[in-house]
């Protein structure tokens, strides 16, 4: 009876030493990504930031998506800070930009309680399968 | 011009709201409707969003939905990636960037496409 207590023991340590290992693993790998997304197209880390909170690191829906912005907005200052040094951006454009982002975050939240998820994620697929067409030919 | 500015911000931005990529509508808005460089509107997009960031993390934190775990080591891996990114879409012709983009947002809607279909049959 002792030895299988102890063997029960041990395997739940090396259990967790090999789930943090693997955890470990993944981050280091999606962070790879995230940073390169974030970089090259801009954006998009997200995309690989909540996945990897929720799934692998099993954070709760709505804290991964507040994590995801902890972790790209310092990754976005840094990507903008080298965007900044090699363009002239004006200023205006900036600011009205980010008026309206701003804005339409809040009008987003609200919606978000009172329009169905699919149609808006269906709208959204919709566009961006559009927008990349037209970039691409 | 600076109308147009707000429009596509608050359309991008309600995306972004809703939990969806918001700089995935605005960079195409900018590009494809207002004639930005594609390097431009991606740069916009950027400090857009780290405005936007800005705000919304004070709430998160004060209601702290952020999770430390791991936290740290995401970030210190992720900068020196998202500099390299962001030197090398600074080094390719506009052109070919904007057709890598256009191939990255078909890629995101099929991913979308998928988890809709997921959903759908659940």
């Amino acid at each position: 009876m002792k030895k299988a207590n102890k063997k029960t023991k041990n395997n739940s340590i090396t259990d967790t030493k090999k789930s943090n290992k693997k955890q470990t693993f993944y981050v280091v790998i999606s962070s790879i990504f995230i940073g390169l997304l974030n970089g090259f197209f801009g954006g998009g880390g997200g995309m690989v930031a909540v996945p990897l909170l929720e799934k692998v690191l099993h954070v709760e829906n709505k804290k991964a998506h507040a994590t995801a912005i902890a972790v790209i907005l310092p990754l976005s200052v840094v990507s903008a800070s080298f965007y900044f040094a090699k363009n002239s951006f004006e200023f205006n454009w900036i600011f009205y930009a980010s008026i309206g982002v701003f804005f339409g975050g809040f009008i987003g939240a609200v919606l978000l309680k009172k329009l169905s998820g699919k149609v808006v994620r269906f709208i959204f697929a919709m566009i961006m399968l559009f927008a990349g067409l037209k970039m691409v030919f | 011009m600076e109308i147009w500015l707000i429009v596509f911000g608050i359309v991008a931005g309600i995306f972004g709201g809703m939990g969806m990529g918001g700089g995935t509508v605005l960079v195409p808005l900018l590009t494809l409707a207002l004639g930005f460089s594609q390097i431009t509107s991606q740069g916009i997009n950027l400090i857009c969003f780290s405005f936007l960031a800005l705000s919304s993390l004070v709430l998160h934190i004060k209601n702290k939905l952020i999770e430390g775990r791991f936290l740290l080591v995401i970030i210190l891996c992720s900068i020196p990636f998202s500099a390299l990114g962001a030197i090398m879409a600074n080094s390719i012709d506009n052109q070919i960037l904007k057709v890598f983009f256009g191939v990255f947002l078909m890629i995101l809607s099929l991913i979308e496409f998928v988890k809709l279909f997921n959903k759908k049959s659940i």
